[in-house]
């Protein structure tokens, strides 16, 4: 009886260390895509990840017309080629990724336990050229952006499957990610959720503010206003320097939990990517 | 009246004594650096709140060259700016750091 009780003891006190207090991914995404879907009653839950389209019927239709002749196809086409491209050593990308990288975008950004970090699958392929001996490509733009409009393109229409493990630093990860989306920063004093959860299909200026539901599911983007393709990282940043703080790294590790929260935000949704956008 | 004229005969004397005169060069000087010391800690604390904001950075940035330039009136007004803002950005990120959560979705 003794043993039974301080084993009983043991398992109570040590539960609470196995997550972080309150943290319940699940129970957030349900809050977080019916918000959404009471915002938004007309709009279907997978054509969110057309974001500004989703909301705006002009725009839609000028999107339509562009698709025709989709602006991130060179980037696709270059992709391809550098996947398909071997290292000096012989070896591929495809070597480095789960069924030659075909069809693995939709569980991306991944929890790994043996760094207890967050891998974006931009931060995949930089494992992947180091593996390989190959230097780092920049995280935002260029080949990066280019290798994963084909990687991504390779998963278009799979549904997002995220996981946050039961893993505290997982968790952790999460908690970190949700943080920064909720939290004013900048002299503009904006969070992402100014933007995207309360100005949800308002305008700013002329632009349509994307709902945070889908907001990530079509990156890396070819932006009109860029004149080329971006990853979500790329994004983060502009959106930083638009609210006056300086933004972070881009490998930093607080924009890979970012990510993370709002990839698995995404959940059941479609991957979208590579996508356009104004 | 005693006063009166001691007072016009100081302020008559003071503007005799030339801006560049080595004490007050000095003491301008440390200055600079004690408000250029003062602001880039209070910026370290933003940048580690991950709440640097653009304008500190510039007013630092400004302020760092401005002493280069041995302008320390120009550095001191400009790192005291920069320390206002950093102060305001520390302020803004542990405020959020409590009221986040009130922003969720629920």
């Amino acid at each position: 009886m003794k043993r039974f009780l301080i084993l009983a003891l043991s398992v109570l006190l040590l539960r609470p260390a196995l997550a972080a207090p309150g943290t319940d991914p699940a129970a957030d995404l349900r809050a977080f895509q019916g918000y959404f879907h009471t915002q938004f009653p007309k709009v279907p839950l997978a054509d969110f990840v057309n974001g500004p389209y989703a909301m705006d019927a002009g725009m839609r239709a000028q999107w339509k017309d562009i698709m025709q002749f989709p602006p991130y196809q060179f980037a696709l086409d270059h992709g391809k080629d550098l996947f398909a491209a071997p290292f000096p050593n012989g070896h591929h990308y495809a070597d480095c990724f789960a069924d030659k990288g075909v069809g693995i975008a939709q569980d991306y950004p991944r929890f790994d336990p043996k760094t207890g970090r967050v891998v974006t699958i931009e931060i995949a392929v930089n494992r992947c050229r180091a593996a390989n001996g190959q230097p780092k490509l920049k995280l935002t733009t260029g080949d990066m952006a280019d290798l994963v409009a084909y990687l991504t393109d390779l998963s278009r229409g799979r549904t997002i499957a995220v996981v946050v493990p039961a893993d505290p630093r997982a968790r952790a990860a999460y908690e970190t990610g949700k943080a920064y989306f909720y939290s004013r920063r900048g002299q503009l004093n904006f969070s992402c959720a100014s933007c995207h959860v309360q100005g949800a299909g308002k305008h700013l200026r002329g632009d349509v503010l994307a709902p945070a539901l889908g907001l990530i599911a079509a990156f890396p983007v070819y932006r009109s206003s860029w004149g080329n393709m971006g990853t979500v990282v790329r994004r983060f940043i502009g959106c930083n320097k638009k609210i006056r703080v300086v933004p972070l790294p881009a490998d930093s590790v607080v924009y890979r939990d970012l990510e993370y929260f709002l990839a698995y935000m995404n959940n059941g949704l479609p991957v979208a990517g590579p996508g356009a956008r104004p | 009246m005693k006063t009166w004229i001691a007072g016009g005969m100081i302020a008559v004397l003071l503007a005799f004594v030339p801006a560049g005169t080595p004490a007050l060069a000095a003491a301008d000087k440390a200055g600079a650096a004690a408000a250029l010391s003062r602001a880039d800690a209070a910026a370290k604390v933003a940048t580690s709140l991950d709440d640097q904001w653009a304008p500190t950075a510039a007013a630092l940035k400004a302020a760092h060259a401005a002493q280069k330039k041995g302008d320390n009136a120009g550095a001191i007004k400009l790192a005291d700016r920069a320390y206002r803002l950093a102060t305001l950005s520390i302020r803004q990120a542990r405020e959020q750091q409590k009221l986040w959560p009130n922003a969720v979705v629920r």
